[in-house]
């Protein structure tokens, strides 16, 4: 806290307010007699609560501000009837979903069909617990945080293809292959910009992760890791990584609309489709998330003199950018074809990966400052120049020629 | 799990086809048949392909179309020559004014009706305008194909809108513009109209480069068009592929060129070829067409006389056209659009049939599609810019 918030007594209030809050029902349950193991459990659940209800609530919104932003982009006004400026259309669609009739197919596998959806959202909320959501805000403090996430989101594509088999859908079965052939080439680059954060930092935990990059360079410069060489190219890769993880535009091959009708949701309708549109838009809220605390310095404020905002508000407006720069992808770009997204895969998201390992071995090395500056970049932007050459030489790239007849 | 083939092939193995033979396929594999449509996203309509895939891979692919059939050349037959004008707008909806002329052109060179000049620069500015509405939802229909989420087709029809409107100011209706008749057009232009129209075409080339700077250089679609759905001119010549299609495989045939019709030898504009024939030159080359029109459309729009725009002495009701038969053509923003009718001298023509750019050009997406993967195949189909209510008619 710095002088400011003395001034500022809402601000500073704010920033334990979550934490006052618990405490404070805790308390009370305890003067009314509660018994001590009660109360242990009714803190998890207070926890976990909490959690859910703000990130249920930040999917209403993104799905509202999603179609604002797709309509502003598409030059349309986008919803604009039900409430004011269109706020309640999530209500009106979650009604809608939950009075659709649930439709399974005569063939599918039951029991699977019935399992995939609820699986699916499960480990978006696992990997929420170990986020670092404000100081001293971490729900469950892991020592190996990190390692959590990876063998957690792993865990989707089992979900995905349960879906796309037990439809017994072609459209499905296609969409559930591609989808697994995705997440699994995807996670390599994942786990390989993390583990350039885990080589600095040297510890698995996401709250020392966060620690680590506070501080401020010359006292204005935020200290995060993607203001470095190797932190910036590990962030674009995890960036990239983290869409082709969450199945969105350009790497929304699996439910790709123009060929596979919706993938592996196909055959999925009312509330069940619901809970894999609500797991998609969690799923990203969770991988910006950890973008965020690997890179964008978790709940640090980025100007030393902005520090009296509570640290909470900073991680939620860091994901929110993040999923709107996500939502401007998506308005944008076309979708890449599946033999292209593993190609840019293996052949240059994960060499590229490889290097960024030696380039934070670099940084370490050289001290860190300006020399690790100098010497870090080579082994990045070398190989980067060859490799794009190398990829570029297939196609006209600058565009062709035509003749003209009279 | 496979359902029983309705590909109609008398072998129920696709690998056993003579075709998929020579693609070069063990025919061991497993072959995934899928049928995409008649119900699909982006199959532009009621339209279906049989696919038989190995892995992501294209082997078989089986057009199937009928499901927009309506009888269109029957019905023809059932009517006056006049009754079928209306049903021509609905060949290709896209395109309902180019649709009119190439009929009234028919029936025109059957009984020897003259054109007024004023009908004539009529019809080429309004059938240029139907090619500026077509290539430029084009546009936008195929980056829906590719998966852009329809922004591009959002910022297409925000600019064919403007044209709609002219076309509204001047038919009574947006698409289907039952506006031309045997001698010449239905009405006058409207007051201001010319005004409005040289005011949409002077905006038309910012809106192109802002277009082509977003499509043209994208990444993600050159990789997505590029060496994609190549067709080889000889092949698409025997196909007897038409329009921008055929042009992109590096053919210099267009019919406002071959024939001259109408009043086309007094304008100068060029012929854009393409030198590869993949989906990405039939992208570029809708891009270079719309920009030749525009040097067609501004001095039509400056020169247009004054006058009738309906010759005094043609008939429109109970016209029987002496006996004989005419074909007449014009380029559709599709490719060759013909008419081709038999006159017994009565007031019905005896056959009337149309030759579609759609159906025809459509025939070749097999050789298109044959070892390029699944998700190709919705680009080249989108390339070749098919409408149902014209392939089916």
């Amino acid at each position: 806290m710095t002088a400011l918030s003395g001034t500022i007594p809402v601000f500073a209030s704010l920033e334990g307010a979550p934490i006052a809050l618990k405490a404070w029902i805790l308390g009370m349950l305890e003067n009314m007699g509660m018994p001590e193991p009660f109360l242990m459990l009714v803190s998890i659940q207070l926890s976990i609560l909490g959690f859910f209800s703000v990130f249920l609530l930040l999917f209403v919104l993104a799905s509202w501000f999603e179609r604002k932003i797709l309509a502003r982009i598409q030059n349309r006004r986008g919803p604009n009837r039900v409430g004011p400026a269109g706020l309640l259309q999530p209500i009106a669609d979650g009604i809608k979903m939950l009075t659709k009739e649930d439709i399974v197919p005569v063939a599918a596998d039951k029991v699977l069909h019935a399992c995939a959806p609820v699986l699916i959202i499960l480990p978006a909320f696992l990997a929420m617990a170990i986020l670092p959501y404000g100081k001293n805000m971490t729900p469950v403090e892991l020592e190996v945080g990190i390692l959590l996430f990876f063998a957690v989101s792993t865990a989707t594509e089992l979900a995905v293809f349960m879906a796309g088999w037990a439809s017994l859908n072609k459209f499905s079965m296609l969409g559930a292959m591609r989808a697994v052939a995705q997440i699994l080439s995807y996670e390599l680059p994942l786990i390989l910009a993390a583990t350039s954060v885990v080589m600095i930092t040297g510890s698995l935990s996401l709250t020392a992760m966060v620690e680590a990059q506070g501080g401020y360079l010359l006292g204005i410069l935020p200290n995060w890791h993607v203001f470095t060489p190797w932190g910036f190219a590990a962030f674009a890769m995890f960036f990239i990584s983290a869409l082709a993880e969450s199945n969105r535009t350009p790497f929304d091959l699996p439910e790709g609309e123009s060929e596979l009708v919706a993938g592996h949701m196909t055959e999925y309708s009312g509330f069940k489709y619901a809970l894999f549109f609500i797991s998609e838009y969690l799923g990203l809220y969770v991988v910006c998330g950890f973008a965020v605390a690997l890179f964008l310095g978790g709940w640090q404020a980025p100007l030393p003199f902005l520090t009296f905002i509570p640290s909470w508000i900073w991680f939620f407006a860091k994901i929110l950018c993040l999923v709107f720069v996500a939502m401007w992808i998506r308005g944008t770009f076309p979708r890449v074809r599946v033999d292209h997204l593993m190609n840019f895969a293996w052949k240059f998201v994960i060499p590229l990966g490889v290097m960024v390992l030696v380039s934070a071995a670099v940084w370490h090395l050289a001290g860190r400052g300006p020399l690790g500056w100098i010497l870090s970049l080579p082994p990045l932007l070398i190989p980067y120049w060859l490799m794009a050459r190398a990829y570029g030489r297939n196609y006209d790239a600058g565009g062709r020629v035509y003749r003209f007849a009279e | 799990m496979n359902p029983p083939s309705e590909t109609g092939s008398p072998s129920p193995n696709p690998a056993e086809s003579p075709r998929y033979r020579t693609a070069g396929y063990d025919s061991d594999a497993q072959l995934l048949e899928v049928s995409l449509g008649p119900q699909h996203p982006s199959t532009h309509g009621v339209f279906r392909m049989n696919v038989a895939l190995d892995g992501e891979d294209v082997v078989k692919l089986k057009p199937v179309f009928g499901y927009l059939h309506r009888n269109h050349e029957q019905i023809a037959e059932q009517v006056s020559y006049l009754g079928s004008m209306p049903y021509t707008d609905r060949l290709d909806y896209f395109c309902s004014l180019s649709n009119n002329w190439a009929y009234a052109a028919a029936v025109e060179k059957l009984a020897g009706i003259d054109v007024p000049e004023r009908a004539e620069y009529i019809r080429v500015i309004t059938s240029e305008l139907t090619r500026l509405v077509n290539h430029t939802s084009f546009l936008g229909f195929m980056l829906s194909d590719m998966g852009a989420w329809g922004t591009v087709l959002m910022y297409a029809f925000r600019e064919r809108e403007k044209i709609l409107d002219l076309f509204e100011s001047l038919t009574g209706s947006r698409m289907m513009g039952n506006y031309m008749r045997f001698g010449g057009c239905r009405c006058d232009l409207p007051p201001g109209w010319l005004e409005q129209a040289r005011k949409v075409v002077d905006g038309y080339p910012a809106f192109l480069d802002e277009m082509e700077s977003l499509i043209a250089t994208n990444e993600i679609v050159i990789s997505r068009t590029q060496r994609i759905g190549r067709l080889p001119a000889d092949k698409a010549v025997n196909g007897s592929m038409t329009g921008p299609c055929l042009r992109a495989s590096g053919v210099n045939y267009d019919i406002r060129k071959v024939d001259r019709y109408g009043i086309y030898d007094r304008f100068e504009f060029r012929v854009p070829l393409g030198d590869h024939g993949d989906c990405y030159d039939r992208l570029m080359i809708r891009f270079l067409e719309m920009r030749e029109t525009l040097k067609i459309l501004r001095p039509a729009l400056r020169d247009i006389p004054e006058g009738p725009v309906m010759d005094p002495k043609a008939r429109q009701r109970n016209l029987r056209p002496p006996e004989g038969e005419a074909y007449a053509r014009v380029e559709a923003p599709k490719g060759e659009l013909g008419f081709y009718l038999i006159s017994d001298a009565s007031d019905k023509p005896y056959r009337y049939r149309v030759r579609p750019p759609s159906l025809i050009n459509l025939t070749l997406l097999e050789d298109l599609c044959l070892g390029e993967k699944i998700a190709d195949v919705m680009v080249i189909l989108g390339t070749i810019d098919i409408v149902l209510g014209e392939v089916d008619r």
